[in-house]
């Protein structure tokens, strides 16, 4: 009887885990030290070429740009969300369910939607340059997309509720006692702020930044439709790998790459005390 | 004083950049000009226009039959692996553990990618079959995290006592464990959902022609042109999620205020 629950329990997830996660990512791993055809087909035999061809300055300057587009949306969105998370812990408690529910609606919209709304507002004839321009502050309208600066819009837009939740998680679990108790010793608001508030929210920290550097660097749509085409970031070249030059073993050994570097982050996360159910902030 | 004004403007500021391309989506599915640029006058036109519109509406259906189908059954899976993966011992539980965690860490277009490849080197046609698919193997870890907080939080006690009092294993888990986790479930299964209607990267690489869920549709219509009655059907979406958020905030809100009186 306990061996027949036991099974309904464990046999689906067991299932699912080793063919729906396990086997696809073996799979690529595979497909990596293979070659490609040129038309989408994939010669067997193996070869570390992939893994050279990343090497090749024309993709490292994409990881280049990446990285440094998945910096700074990562810093914009730390900077907008560590304050928020802070003054809205401040609230009572019913007023900061309420806030954070604010912040969860247009998360759970759809991304593409969102993206679109900032076209809207953004593009040459766009809500915002149209009224700069009723105003008569501009003569001619400013490019918002289609550069950098669309690009940096969107991600940190779409990211910021990844930032906020697990950093707004870590801040509200603060004891206010202790921070009481240091103000009666006479700490100074700013030694309190980073000798207690800073140092007790370091996993939540690194959670929003793990969570919003690592999708940044893949959301390719995103730099598709406000960046114009321009720019490439590995999203775009993996995607391109995939479903234009049909490279797949070459695709393959960049999304291994993303994989590891991923893991690296998860790893020093664990380092400093991240709980794993805690990524994501749900 | 200054202080707090200074903190209120500072979140109200965060609000105003999360909500405004909602808002210009919500105010220009109102517009009465077709080229969707200028504000020129109010109009109910584009509501009207939405239900003829039938790849939008077909594309709608799409989303939902494989947001529906892929929560039933992830949640099903993960209510059972939260509960199994607490309550047992086993060879390779480690790995299943870890493997659990790789659709939530690693970015989604790896996920999309490699799903794609094993579904072509199984022959499987893409279409709906393979979103559903892939829409259950991000959604699972999910519903296993939320149903997890739940159980472990959860008293064990009252299971060895079902026992005691001669319960079976199933009867146990039935009348005595499920009842416990269902605020976990709820969460989980909404979570879920949600996922599953805002996806864009997995199901971009994992549908086939003429199974485009609303997403796609969506993208592919932003490169080619928009028509204002997808402002009008977003519009009608957006209201869809508040009102569902908020009808669970204002209960847990109410829970919230009742524990103060107490």
């Amino acid at each position: 009887m306990n061996k027949t629950l036991k099974f309904i329990l464990l046999a689906p997830v067991i299932i699912y885990a080793l063919i729906l996660i396990l086997f696809p990512i073996l799979y690529i791993l595979v497909l990596s030290f293979q070659t490609s055809d040129n038309y989408g087909g994939i010669i067997y035999a193996f070869t570390i070429y992939n893994y050279i061809r990343i090497f090749d300055p024309i993709y490292l300057k994409v990881f280049l740009v990446s990285g440094i587009f998945g910096f700074f949306v990562t810093l914009a969105c730390l900077i907008i969300a560590y304050p928020f998370s802070i003054f809205v812990s401040e609230k009572k408690p019913h007023i900061q369910k309420l806030l954070i529910t604010l912040v969860l609606i247009p998360f759970l919209t759809n991304s593409l939607i969102r993206t679109y709304g900032w076209i809207v507002l953004l593009r040459k004839e766009g809500i915002i340059n149209t009224l700069l321009s009723n105003l008569s502050i501009i003569d001619n309208p400013l490019s918002f997309m289609y550069n950098n600066l669309g690009i940096f819009i969107g991600l940190t837009y779409t990211l910021l509720p990844f930032m906020i939740l697990p950093i707004y998680n870590s801040v509200s679990k603060i004891d206010k006692k202790v921070i009481e108790a240091a103000q009666d010793l006479g700490a100074k608001p700013l030694s309190i702020f980073f000798k207690i508030i800073v140092p007790s929210t370091y996993s939540g920290i690194f959670n929003g930044c793990i969570m919003t550097f690592i999708p940044a660097i893949g959301m390719f749509f995103i730099v598709d439709l406000l960046g114009g085409g321009k720019i490439m970031l590995i999203g775009n070249l993996i995607k391109n790998q995939f479903l234009v030059s049909r490279n797949w073993p070459f695709g393959s050994a960049l999304a291994i790459f993303l994989i590891v570097v991923t893991l690296v982050l998860v790893k020093v996360y664990k380092k400093l005390g991240g709980k794993m159910d805690d990524l994501g902030g749900f | 004083m200054k202080k707090k004004i200074f903190k209120n403007i500072f979140i109200i500021l965060v609000f105003i950049f999360l909500y405004l391309p909602i808002i210009a989506l919500i105010a220009f599915s109102f517009n009465d000009s077709k080229l969707n640029i200028v504000f020129e006058g109010f109009t109910f036109e584009w509501y009207k226009t939405l239900f003829t519109n039938t790849t939008l509406l077909e594309s709608l259906r799409n989303t939902l039959i494989v947001a529906i189908t892929s929560t039933v059954i992830s949640t099903i899976i993960g209510t059972l692996a939260a509960v199994g993966l607490t309550k047992y011992n086993f060879k390779g539980k480690n790995l299943i553990n870890s493997l659990l965690y790789i659709p939530v860490v690693i970015p989604e277009i790896v996920l999309g990618i490699s799903l794609l490849s094993i579904y072509t080197l199984m022959k499987l046609d893409l279409g709906l079959g393979t979103l559903i698919l892939s829409h259950i193997a991000f959604s699972i870890p999910y519903v296993i995290i939320s149903v997890r907080t739940v159980i472990s939080s959860m008293n064990w006690q009252i299971e060895e006592a079902a026992h005691d009092l001669g319960a079976s294993d199933f009867l146990t888990f039935r009348k005595v464990i499920l009842p416990e986790i269902v605020p976990g479930i709820i969460s989980g299964a909404t979570l879920a959902f949600t996922l599953s209607l805002d996806d864009v990267i997995i199901s971009y690489f994992t549908t086939g022609p003429g199974s485009n869920t609303l997403p796609l549709q969506i993208y592919s219509m932003i490169k080619t042109g928009i028509t204002p009655d997808v402002n009008a059907l977003t519009t009608l979406i957006i209201l869809f999620v508040m009102i569902i958020l908020f009808t669970s905030t204002i209960i847990q809100v109410r829970k919230i205020k009742k524990g103060y009186r107490v």
